[in-house]
């Protein structure tokens, strides 16, 4: 399958590869899966006491556009507000990345990964 | 296509699968090209298209994960075509856990007992989530195919691990 070149570019020259120390108060962990393909994503991201992401990691095991999914949308959190982070689509991931339409799920992963990191910081908040 | 029924099985998780390749035999031959070889042709594709539904059926039941995707989909719960996100942050952790470890296997010295430990540790929670299944598939009660469906999804996780193990093990010795 040809893979386009965003998805190239974001597959060879990974962003914001790693994690951060899960004992950091300020930051929460999405972790997500796709049973049909057996890919694994964990997002984290770096929340300032202003509710604005200041640094996002992934790590991706799965397709080039699972993986190319996972970095794009950690370059588009960063300097994002929670509530703009959690109106990410997967369709704008999909649309940016031109993934055709059986590697749809894999942006809908990243946005799923966005929505568990979230999730977290919600409950976090709550306490 | 209920191909427990074509095989004349009962519907249940647990197979004879040297019952299952008998079957599978004798309906090949009951359907073998050659018999029809006078017949029309609406005749001969319709014995082609029954080959398909044999072959297709035989793998289905032989293999456990499309086994037990096949008697959820006769139970209306449909798993082949979703695109479901599983969430179990536990579950999933360990499945990086063990992806971290396929991915040391390469730079080590002595891959060998940890191919063997990996191989071990799927095997065994592999064993259990089967287990498990063929309890909840068991089950008269819809609530416990919803939980049988989330087994099933684990497995196909499992599966891809598997595969990824024998991989990095081939490479080794390629």
């Amino acid at each position: 399958m040809a893979y386009s070149e965003k998805v190239i570019d974001h597959y060879e020259n990974p962003r914001n590869v790693g994690s951060f120390d899960k004992n950091d108060p300020s930051v929460v962990t999405g972790m997500v899966g796709a049973p049909a393909c057996g890919d694994v994503m964990k997002l984290q991201l770096k929340i300032g006491a202003d509710g604005i992401i200041e640094d996002a990691k992934f790590k991706t095991y799965g397709c080039g556009s699972a993986i190319a999914s996972s970095s794009l949308v950690t370059e588009w959190v960063k300097g994002k507000t929670v509530e703009q982070a959690a109106s990410i689509k997967n369709t704008d991931i999909a649309e940016e990345l031109a993934l055709p339409p059986v590697k749809i799920h894999c942006s809908i992963l990243a946005e799923d990964a966005i929505k568990a990191a979230l999730d977290e910081y919600k409950s976090k908040q709550a306490q | 296509m209920n191909y427990f029924e074509l095989f004349r099985f009962t519907p249940a998780f647990t197979i004879d699968t040297a019952l299952l390749a008998e079957r599978y035999r004798e309906l090949q031959r009951a359907v073998h090209p050659d018999k029809f070889a006078n017949d029309t042709e609406q005749q001969k594709l319709l014995s082609v298209q029954r080959t398909a539904q044999i072959n297709d059926g035989f793998q289905t039941l032989k293999d456990p994960i499309r086994r037990a995707e096949h008697m959820l989909a006769l139970r209306g719960i449909d798993l082949s075509h979703e695109t479901t996100t599983v969430k179990d942050t536990q579950f999933l952790m360990q499945q990086m856990e063990w992806r971290e470890a396929l991915e040391d296997i390469s730079h080590s010295q002595v891959p060998e007992p940890m191919i063997d430990g990996l191989y071990q540790s799927f095997a065994a929670y592999q064993a259990e989530l089967t287990q498990l299944l063929a309890a909840l598939l068991d089950s008269e009660l819809q609530a416990d195919w919803l939980l049988a469906a989330d087994q099933v999804r684990k497995l196909k996780f499992m599966a891809k691990l598997h595969n990824e193990l024998t991989r990095a093990e081939d490479a080794l010795f390629d």
